[in-house]
């Protein structure tokens, strides 16, 4: 018993027990690492994916999942970008229109999963084909370039110290996070996860539960593109791509189950995204190769699931079925 | 009491021709806890799901408070004030307590959808407090003992103010001191003028509990009234009968000394403990318990589907690796699962495939492993003629497009193609007409002539008292008594499987456990 309640302890929170591993391994492996300086950079390119994985942990509370994420945001830079510089309408109109191609993706999704019936994977393989194909059809595959406006927003700081792109990352998840732990539909949605037939039994409409997922994913997929255009001006084809695995990797590894009902923005899948970005950061700082990278950011993946996994099947023995009366 | 509050009249109900309910007449009264008993399949959840708004009934009404009530599903059953608090939890784990018992209606602050959380909480507190249960509110609900979270189940019910409560075999997760808080709990709602309707399996508690009390068998009311007029004796007589209505297949052979499977002190947690028994040669060994009793578990860890933390298995006096069902196949055992649908086979598959399933390795060529499937075919129609199966194109034809009795033969069958030395069957005869439970019989008999061993759990006293050997009863995951065939009777048997007399082989450290 004893043993059972200290292998809880651990399974329920792996995510921090890895992140601080990983911290350790780092910071002794190459001392440099323990920077301030590397820190913001940690943090800062955290944000942008960070976005995407606070939208995809919605999906994955429901037990499904959005790989459309990459191509989304991608295609909603591109709709910014022409209503920016072709159709030269003001900076609020385009981010609203931005915004707007991302909803549209995320209902598209959430249509075809609750309406049609189609599984959630195959759904979003779907239209991550189809909205990478739309961005290049409106661009011809050539790069959008942003004036320098919008690469100065980068530069400025709310309230007079904090990056923008950290801010809007600070707003997503406190919105997320209040959502998601304090209110009605945010509650219900881990009901559903936890089980669709329960819930349905006790009156919670999962059909509109399950699809406010999936547009709130496509949301965060457009805003984190325009937090990314902020930062590096140009979106060419490959913006955004596999970004989706970061960000699923990012929310999975801060503790959301690919099954459903089980995470938590904060600090899950924020530490999560952190996490990836410090492995990122890491490879570099003890010299992995640059070709190896790709390699052990699958491994990345791979072992998050893995953990997932594991975690799960030690759960569900220790939730055995108790028939005698101890 | 009060007033009659609900009444039904000629309650009728089919299930593809089967009576389920025929003509059920009775009468409930305001603020009486009223018992309903009966044995597996004798009506009972199809009444209470009719009641529930579950299951339309074929004929007859229902009246409450002298207006007819017709509900068009569950919501209308709320709206009328009638919870039922079935036996499967409808709850979810990764919530709170609070967030469980208030999840279909959550209070909100004026505006937003913002969860008004110390209300909640506060709510929960006092709910589970007048119940006398020391809960937390805001814990997990995953973290709770399965009795507290069949009384958060309940909580959740009460919190909904009704004027009916149907509780279905409440109890059997419950500790004594949780199933005595229940119990107060039921006297209090009573006393308040709630009517309750009891299902249980435990007459004692019946007894102590009930104001009245209605025994179902075959869909008809066998008797019903105020409990004083019923003693336990009279409950189970009425319960069982006294006419066998089926007939059985002789068996020609009697058991041989040579032990074929033995068990000794297979215990996991929770689950079971100190199960003891040997299956001889030739034998047809019964096995009996209510639902929950830990038969379908013990005969999983047999097998090797699921582990066990003490004891040993032996076929034929060698010792059995646990977790292992390929070593169980080889040494010659064979898992009649109870579900056919989820475990036993594959629907969509040919008939051909489900019966190789098991013994496809023995069909392979040599070297290449490419099945023969001309073998197989051949080997197919052979047990398929063998076992009187009434199907055409085994190998085109699924699974799914044989009857009930028919896809059970195949299961069997997949087996058979096997020859194996102890067959486990779990409630082989579920869900199929009498003339298929006959063939179903004359199958196992066959294969105990022949000198294998079956080990057969069944809900139905009858069919095991007709067919097996020796009986063995279970309880809450132990052996009650072994019966040996001289001694067979049905009252017997179900006493010990309700835990009424014949209780000296428990142990003493039960008896704060039996009521």
């Amino acid at each position: 018993m004893k043993s059972n309640r200290v292998l809880r302890m651990v399974l329920d929170n792996t995510t921090f027990v890895i992140f601080v591993l990983l911290f350790i391994v780092f910071g002794l492996l190459a001392p440099r690492f323990f920077s301030v300086k590397n820190f913001e950079n940690i943090i800062s390119s955290a944000s942008y994916i960070g976005i995407l994985a606070v939208g995809v942990t919605f999906v994955l509370l429901t037990g499904g999942i959005d790989i459309s994420l990459g191509s989304n945001m991608y295609l909603s830079a591109v709709v910014f970008g022409l209503l920016l510089n072709n159709a030269e309408l003001p900076f609020v109109i385009s981010l609203i229109g931005c915004l707007a191609t991302g909803l549209l993706v995320g209902s598209i999704n959430a249509f075809i999963v609750t309406k049609l019936k189609v599984v959630p994977f195959i759904t979003t393989l779907v239209t991550m084909t189809v909205a990478f194909g739309f961005g290049i059809l409106l661009t011809k595959s050539t790069a959008v370039n942003f004036p320098d406006s919008i690469t100065l927003m980068s530069t400025h700081k709310v309230l007079g110290f904090i990056p923008l792109h950290i801010f809007i990352f600070v707003c997503v998840v406190l919105v997320a996070s209040v959502y998601l732990g304090y209110t009605k539909p945010g509650r219900q949605l881990y009901a559903v996860g936890n089980n669709e037939e329960s819930a349905k039994k006790a009156g919670i409409k999962t059909v509109p539960l399950i699809a406010h997922a999936y547009m709130i994913s496509g949301v965060c997929a457009a805003l984190g593109g325009f937090v990314s255009i902020t930062q590096i001006g140009r979106v060419n084809a490959n913006f955004g791509e596999g970004i989706e695995f970061q960000a699923i990797a990012a929310a999975i590894l801060g503790g959301a189950s690919l099954f459903g009902g089980i995470g938590t923005v904060f600090p899950g899948t924020v530490l999560g995204t952190i996490m990836v970005q410090m492995i990122q950061a890491g490879l570099i700082f003890i010299d992995v190769d640059i070709y190896l990278q790709p390699i052990v950011q699958a491994l990345i993946i791979f072992g998050a699931v893995l953990i997932d996994s594991f975690r799960i099947t030690q759960l569900k023995k220790l939730e055995r079925r108790h028939i005698m009366k101890v | 009491m009060g007033d009659k509050i609900l009444e039904f009249v000629d309650i009728t109900r089919s299930f593809f021709g089967v009576k389920a309910l025929e003509k059920i007449n009775l009468q409930l009264k305001e603020g009486e806890i009223f018992g309903l008993i009966g044995e597996n399949g004798a009506g009972k959840s199809t009444l209470m799901n009719i009641l529930g708004g579950i299951l339309p009934q074929d004929e007859g009404c229902m009246l409450l408070d002298t207006q007819e009530y017709k509900p068009g599903g569950p919501s209308d059953a709320s709206a009328a004030g009638i919870e039922f608090i079935h036996q499967e939890l409808n709850l979810f784990m990764n919530l709170t307590v609070a967030e469980n018992i208030y999840i279909h209606n959550f209070p909100t602050m004026q505006g937003t959808p913002i969860i008004r959380k110390r209300e909640i909480i506060k709510r929960a507190k006092d709910l589970l407090e007048s119940l006398g249960m020391e809960i937390q509110p805001t814990a997990l609900l995953e973290t709770l003992a399965p009795g507290e979270r069949q009384m958060v189940e309940i909580a959740k019910a009460l919190s909904m103010d009704a004027r009916i409560y149907i509780f279905d075999e409440p109890t059997t997760s419950l500790t004594a001191k949780e199933t005595t808080g229940l119990f107060n709990i039921l006297k209090r709602l009573r006393n308040e003028g709630k009517t309750i309707i009891y299902i249980s399996h435990i007459l004692g508690d019946v007894e102590d509990l009930a104001d009245s009390v209605a025994v179902l068998r075959d869909g008809k009311v066998m008797g019903s009234g105020p409990i004083q007029d019923f003693s336990i004796d009279k409950m189970i007589s009425l319960m069982v009968g006294g006419s066998f209505k089926q007939i059985f297949p002789e068996k020609k052979s009697i058991p041989q000394k040579e032990k074929l499977l033995e068990i000794q002190e297979l215990s996991q947690s929770g689950t079971v403990k100190d199960i003891n028994f040997s299956l001889h040669k030739g034998e047809i060994l019964g096995v009996f318990g209510l639902m929950g009793a830990g038969r379908t578990e013990m005969a999983r860890m047999v097998f090797g589907v699921d582990p066990y933390s003490d004891g040993e298995v032996y076929i034929e006096g060698e010792k059995l690796p646990k977790s292992n069902p390929m070593a169980s196949i080889e040494k010659g055992l064979a898992f009649v699962t109870e579900d056919r649908r989820e475990e036993g086979l594959l629907m969509d598959v040919p008939i051909v495939d489900n019966l190789g399933m098991v013994a496809l390795p023995d069909f392979c060529r040599n070297y290449t492993k490419i099945v023969n499937g001309k073998q197989l075919n051949e080997e197919a129609e052979h047990v398929s003629e063998r076992l009187h199966l009434k199907a055409t194109n085994l190998d085109v034809m699924p699974a799914k497009s044989l009857s009930g009795g028919n896809q059970q033969k195949v299961v069997i069958g997949k087996w058979l193609l096997k020859t194996p030395r102890v067959l486990i069957m779990d409630e082989p005869t579920r869900g199929i007409d009498v003339g298929a439970k006959y063939e179903v019989f004359n199958i196992i008999n066959d294969l105990a002539d022949k000198g294998a061993g079956i080990l057969m759990i069944s809900s139905e006293v009858e069919e095991l008292i007709g067919v097996c050997d020796r009986i063995v009863v279970m309880s809450r995951g132990e052996i009650m008594d072994v019966f040996e065939k001289e001694k067979f009777t049905q009252e017997a048997i179900m006493r010990s499987a309700f835990r009424q007399g014949m209780i000296a082989t428990a142990t003493e450290g039960d008896e704060d456990e039996i009521k």
